[in-house]
C-alpha cells in the first residue's frame, strides 16, 4: 500500500516533453500505425436494428462515451437516456425486456458491475430476461484510477447464474458479437472496446462463435489462453516469441461463460507445453482461474502461469505506463513467459 | 456551531478566483484538454469557500479542528487542486504535472494522493452519503467543524444523492453545507435534457427538510451571503446551496464555444485563454 500522499517529486526535474500524460490515449487503445475501425458497436447495433424492430438502446450518461449514440442517431425513437441513474438503466432494461423489447443498456464496467450489480442480479438475471450489457472501460483501459479501473467485472459477473459473459478482442469481433448475443435468448455481459477499436482478428479468417473458444495460431512449446484485448497482445508476443525460436500457440476465449471446456482441455492435455493464461483482469476469479478449476477438474495438470493484473487498487496514469507497470503490455508479457521457460 | 461564523468579506475574493482560474488553465495546457469549462465555472465558488467561508490551517492539512471539503465529483479535481494551490496546501510548482505519471494531481480526484483532498471521488453518488458520515461523526466528537460537500447537477441523477438528502434531513445535520453545481452540462448533453428536473432542485431538497438556497454562482456576493447564511442559520436542518453557473466562466471565446463535457483546448489557444482571463481581471 501506498503510504498517503508520497509521490515522487521528482517528476517536476523531467522535462515536460518527456511525461506521459493520463488523457493521451482516452479515445483509442490503438498503437500508432494500427489498422482501426471507429465504433464498431454504435454501427453494427444501428445495422442490426434495422431488422430487428424489439431493439432498443439505453444508457446512463455514457452514449458517447459507448459509442451508443451513432444508434441513438439512426433511431432516436428508440433510444432513451436514463440520465446518470444505472440502478434505474438496469431495472427499467428488465421491465421493457419484460413487455418484449431486447434492451442493449450501455455504461462504464465498473458502474454496472459495482453500482448496478444487484439490479442486474436479480431483475435481469433471475428473471432470465433479455437484456445485454454492453460496458466500456473493461479491466485496465483508462488511466482514471480505481473509480474508473475495472478490475474485477468479470470476477463479479462469473457468479451470477443465467448470465453470458464476452470479451472481444477487436472491432471485428464486436461487429461479429452484436448480432450473435441478439440472437442468444437471455442476458449477456459484453466488456466493450470504444472509439477507434484495433482490427486485427480479420487476418485470421476470423468468426465468433457464442460458447466458442478459437485456436488463432498452433505452436509446439506454450499455449496461451486469452481473451479480450489480450488476444491482440498474446498475438505480438508469439510474433516477439518466435524471434527467440520459442513457438507459442494462441487460443482466443471470447466466451467467459459458459466456457468452452473442451476446447481449453484439448488444448491444454498437448504434452510439453506451458500454458500462460492472459486476462486484462484482475489474477483472482477471471479467466485464468476458470480455466484452472477446469483443468484441476478434467486431470489435465500443464505448467500453469498467469498474465493479470495484480490483486491491487491500480495507480492513475497513461495506459501504456500502466500496461507495463502491472504486466499486461506486449513487452512486459514476452518477458514473463521468456523467464517462465528459462527457470 | 464555529465562534465567528460570519467574517468580513475578504477584499480580494475575485482576485483569488482570477487565480484560480489561472492554475486551472496552466493545469488544462499540460493535458490539452479536460474538464477545464467546470473549473473555470466554479472557481468563484470555490474561491468564496476557501478563502471566506472556510476554516483550515494550509501548513497542516489533516488538523483536526477544519471543515471537511468533500469533493464528490472527483473529475472537478482540476478545479479543486488549483484552490488548494491558491490556499497554498499544494505548491504551485506542481500544476505542470497535472495527470502525469506519479503526479499527486490524477485527473480524478483522490483521497491518497493529495494533501486537502478528502475523499476518493469519481464514482458519482458517493459525496454527500459520505458527507452524511461526517456530519454523524463530528457531531459525535462535538465538533464545530463544518462539512461541506461538492457535487453536481449530472450527478442529481444518483439514487444515492437522495438517499442522502433524505438520511441528511432526518438527522438534521445542521453542519453539513451541500454546494450542487448546476452548469447545466453533464457526460451526454445538457443536464436539462439528460437528467431534467434543474428548476426544482432547491425545492427537492427543502422537500427533504434541508435550508436551501439557490444564488447565481458566478456572483461573489451573492455567494458570499449564502456561504455565511447556510453557516449561520438557526434552523437544526442541513444547508444546501445550489449553485447556477456558467461553464468556462471568464474566459469569453471558451464561454462561446459550444458546450462541452470534455473540452479539447488547441495549443495555440492557451496562451489566448490565459490572455483573455488577465483582460477580464483589470476590466
Ligand atoms: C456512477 C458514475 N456514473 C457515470 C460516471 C461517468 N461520468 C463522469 S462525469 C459524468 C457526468 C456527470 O455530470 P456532471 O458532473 O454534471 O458533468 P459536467 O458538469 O462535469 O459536464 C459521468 C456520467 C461516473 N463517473 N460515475
Ligand atoms: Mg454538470
Amino acid at each position: 500500500m501506498r503510504s498517503k500522499y508520497e509521490r515522487p517529486v521528482s517528476l517536476l526535474s523531467r522535462p515536460s516533453g518527456q511525461r506521459l500524460t493520463t488523457s493521451a490515449m482516452i479515445a483509442s487503445l490503438a498503437g500508432p500505425d494500427q489498422r482501426t475501425r471507429p465504433a464498431p458497436f454504435g454501427h453494427a447495433l444501428a445495422a442490426l436494428a434495422e431488422t430487428r424492430p424489439e431493439i432498443v438502446g439505453l444508457t446512463a450518461d455514457l452514449g458517447k462515451y459507448t459509442d451508443l449514440h451513432i444508434f441513438a442517431k439512426a433511431h432516436p425513437d428508440r433510444f432513451y437516456q436514463m440520465g446518470m441513474s444505472e440502478q434505474l438503466l438496469m431495472c427499467a432494461a428488465a421491465g421493457m425486456a419484460q413487455e418484449g423489447f431486447m434492451p442493449f443498456a450501455t455504461t462504464y464496467a465498473v458502474f454496472a458491475a459495482r453500482r448496478a450489480y444487484d439490479f442486474i442480479c436479480l431483475a435481469i438475471a433471475e428473471a432470465n430476461l433479455n437484456v445485454k450489457v454492453v460496458c466500456a472501460l473493461p479491466g485496465l483501459t483508462t488511466g482514471y484510477g480505481p473509480s474508473h479501473q475495472a478490475t474485477e467485472d468479470i470476477a463479479i459477473f462469473r457468479g451470477m447464474p443465467n448470465l453470458t459473459i464476452i470479451d472481444p478482442c477487436d472491432a471485428l469481433e464486436i461487429e461479429q458479437a452484436v448480432p450473435a448475443i441478439a440472437a442468444h435468448q437471455g442476458p449477456v455481459y459484453m466488456r466493450l472496446l470504444r472509439g477507434n477499436v484495433p482490427l486485427v482478428l480479420d487476418g485470421y479468417g476470423y468468426q465468433f462463435e457464442l460458447g466458442k473458444a478459437k485456436l488463432l495460431r498452433d505452436g509446439n512449446d506454450v499455449l496461451i489462453v486469452s481473451s479480450g484485448l489480450m488476444t491482440m497482445r498474446a498475438l505480438e508476443t508469439a510474433d516477439q516469441l518466435r524471434a527467440d525460436h520459442v513457438d507459442a500457440g494462441v487460443l482466443h476465449v471470447s466466451t467467459i461463460k459458459p466456457l468452452d471446456e473442451d476446447t481449453i482441455i484439448r488444448a491444454a492435455a498437448k504434452p510439453g507445453r506451458l500454458v500462460v493464461v492472459a486476462e486484462n483482469h484482475s489474477r483472482i476469479g477471471g479467466l485464468g482461474e476458470a480455466v484452472a478449476a477446469t483443468l484441476m477438474r478434467a486431470g489435465v495438470t500443464p505448467a500453469f502461469r498467469q498474465v493479470a493484473l495484480p490483486d491491487e487498487f491500480l495507480d492513475a496514469g497513461a495506459l501504456p505506463t500502466l500496461h507495463d507497470r502491472y504486466g499486461i503490455s506486449t513487452a512486459a508479457m514476452t518477458a514473463s513467459i521468456q523467464r517462465w521457460l528459462a527457470a | 456551531m464555529q465562534s465567528q461564523v460570519v467574517r468580513p468579506n475578504a477584499p480580494n475574493l475575485a482576485e483569488h478566483a482570477y487565480r484560480i482560474r489561472r492554475n486551472a488553465l496552466l493545469m488544462g495546457e499540460v493535458q490539452g484538454q479536460g474538464y477545464i469549462a467546470q473549473a473555470l465555472g466554479v472557481a468563484d465558488v470555490l474561491a468564496v469557500a476557501y478563502f471566506h467561508a472556510m476554516r483550515y490551517r494550509p501548513e497542516d492539512p489533516e488538523w483536526e479542528g477544519r471543515d471537511r471539503f468533500l469533493l464528490s465529483i472527483g473529475h472537478y479535481a482540476i478545479a479543486l487542486y488549483a484552490a488548494l494551490i491558491e490556499a497554498g496546501i499544494i505548491p504551485e510548482n506542481e500544476l505542470e504535472t497535472y495527470g502525469c505519471d506519479d503526479s499527486r494531481l490524477p485527473m480524478s480526484g483522490m483521497a491518497s494522493y493529495t494533501p486537502g483532498m478528502e475523499i476518493s471521488g469519481g464514482s458519482l453518488g458517493h459525496g454527500l452519503a459520505l458527507a452524511v458520515g461526517y456530519a454523524l461523526g463530528l457531531k459525535r466528537k462535538k465538533s464545530d467543524a463544518f462539512v461541506y460537500c461538492l457535487f453536481s447537477d449530472g450527478e442529481c441523477g444518483e439514487g444515492a444523492v437522495w438517499e442522502a438528502a433524505s438520511g441528511a434531513g432526518h438527522w438534521k445535520l445542521d453542519n453539513l453545507i451541500g454546494i450542487v453545481d448546476v452548469n447545466n452540462q453533464q457526460a451526454d448533453g445538457p443536464a436539462s435534457e439528460v437528467t431534467g428536473g434543474l428548476e426544482a432542485l432547491a425545492d427537492r431538497f427543502t422537500a427533504f427538510g434541508w435550508y436551501a438556497q439557490r444564488v447565481d454562482g458566478n456572483d461573489i456576493a451573492a455567494l458570499t451571503a449564502a456561504f455565511d447564511a447556510a453557516r449561520i442559520a438557526a434552523v437544526a436542518q442541513p444547508r444546501v446551496i445550489v449553485c447556477d453557473t456558467r461553464m468556462a466562466k471568464g474566459v469569453p471565446f471558451l464561454e462561446q464555444r459550444e458546450q462541452n463535457h470534455f473540452l479539447r483546448v488547441e495549443p495555440d489557444e492557451w496562451q489566448k485563454a490565459l490572455a483573455a482571463l488577465e483582460a477580464g481581471r483589470a476590466a
